[in-house]
């Protein structure tokens, strides 16, 4: 059977050459984290089943600094290579791919452009496009809405667009269906009201999507520790976890992470470089 | 060494690589054939991955009518499960064939898998499998001939021993 993966999410600045990874916190305050294949490697070299790199950049200099940052990082990283941000068409998914990425993820562009999901995933496997959804509870205007009952009360999810700036009423759990049926390979979800509070997955967004499609979805916004993971692999159909200030930081290794949900009977992967 | 023209086809070892579709690879791989069907009865080392293992069998159900190399008896078929496809993740690879060089001190492990396809050849050279709601084929060998359907390159630790056990063999 297939492990649930553990994945570092690097958000990357890449308006400096090399790159650096930051940290928002609920999508606002900027922290500084590291250079990117620096903090890649070490993922790797402690267990990440897959790394997201996420270019918040708004600069023109970015495409080739991303290429720069993903030839770097596949020298030493042997694992799968997700890349997000800023790929708005066929033509910017096919350089990333060249440049060494596995899969691509896209969200502003798969909104505006739906065609785009079934485009890429045709010239490149559905495998290869992750469709990205930003979702924020609503917990008002619920008319012609999915509607979902969470402890805090009934709500709709709303996707957002441009890393967070931008709302156009569209209902998270029906465009992810909409993704799949286009052709997306996987979704990545973060839940923005939880992003960088360490409170924990969104449980009920991520039941409510991962119970409506068949294709993976990754857990994302909130993690602040190993027992969020367990709760989200407990508690939802999630394929995988992704986190970033928990690993950043240092409060949290993959490894240790891995040994809390393997204890737990998550079956997760444990094989460490160091160990051949 | 990454080779674009058949005449550079030459030395000791050859790695079939491969993301796609089996009708597409084989249109890439036309002009390489001749130089291949005489490198793969050579006894030369060939190392097929993913698209690349199933381009060595006789035909596909993913692209009827178009013929392979036809190294290995057999064809390629959509895998029968009930879970979700493609299957895609890291799975436990299971070693059949103990004495199976590309497994030296590596047995079991954790690999990465991406495809909804496998090979299923006639004659007893599954290598190692994988379960994914049924068996599916990891790896196949026969004498010269290795395939692995997952993506060793990808796999971490274990996916790097498993290249390098393949770099070391010697004629």
């Amino acid at each position: 059977m297939l492990t649930k993966r553990i994945i570092p999410c690097l958000d990357c600045d890449l308006a400096v050459p090399d790159g650096r990874v930051v940290k928002g916190v609920e999508f606002e305050q900027i922290r500084y984290a590291g250079v990117p294949w620096d903090l890649a490697r070490r993922y790797y070299l402690e267990g990440a089943d897959e790394i997201v790199f996420l270019d918040i950049t708004a600069s023109h200099e970015r495409r080739e600094t991303m290429v720069h940052v993903l030839e770097r990082t596949c020298e030493e990283v042997f694992i799968p290579l997700t890349v997000g941000g800023g790929i708005r068409s066929l033509e910017d998914a096919r350089r990333v791919f060249n440049a060494g990425a596995d899969k691509i993820a896209i969200n502003t562009a798969a909104i505006q452009n739906p065609p785009l999901i079934t485009e890429i995933s045709r010239h490149f496997g559905s495998q290869a496009c992750v469709v990205a959804i930003d979702a924020k509870r609503r917990y008002v205007n619920l008319e012609g809405k999915t509607i979902v009952e969470t402890p805090e009360g009934p709500c709709w999810f709303e996707c957002s667009i441009y890393g967070g700036r931008k709302f156009v009423g569209l209902d998270a759990i029906q465009w992810a269906v909409e993704a799949e049926r286009r052709g997306a390979g996987e979704i990545l979800l973060t839940s923005m009201d939880r992003d960088g509070t360490t409170q924990g997955y969104d449980i009920s967004l991520t039941k409510a999507i991962s119970e409506r499609v068949s294709i993976p979805v990754i857990a994302s916004g909130g993690c602040g520790g190993p027992q969020h993971m367990y709760e989200v692999f407990r508690e939802t159909r999630a394929s995988a976890a992704l986190a970033a200030s928990i690993f950043h930081y240092g409060t949290y290794s993959i490894r240790q992470v891995k040994e809390y949900l393997a204890e737990r009977g998550i079956e997760v992967r444990m094989d460490y470089p160091s160990s051949v | 060494m990454l080779v674009s023209s058949p005449e550079k086809l030459e030395g000791g070892k050859v790695i079939i690589p491969g993301v796609g579709a089996f009708g597409k690879g084989m249109e890439n791989l036309k002009p390489f054939l001749p130089e291949m069907r005489r490198a793969l009865s050579s006894g030369v080392f060939v190392l097929g991955i993913c698209l690349g293992l199933h381009l060595m069998l006789e035909g596909s159900e993913e692209a009827p009518g178009v013929r392979g190399i036809g190294a290995l008896k057999g064809r390629v078929v959509k895998i029968n499960t009930t879970l979700p496809l493609p299957h895609i993740g890291w799975n436990w690879v299971s070693p059949q064939k103990e004495s199976c060089p590309l497994f030296k001190n590596a047995g079991g492990g954790h690999a990465y898998f991406v495809h909804s396809y496998h090979a299923l050849p006639e004659e007893e050279v599954i290598a190692a499998t994988t379960d994914y709601g049924g068996r599916v084929t990891a790896a196949v060998w026969k004498e010269n001939l290795f395939g692995v359907q997952f993506h060793p390159e990808k796999s971490g630790p274990y996916g790097l021993k498993i290249l390098k056990n393949f770099m070391e063999l010697e004629c």
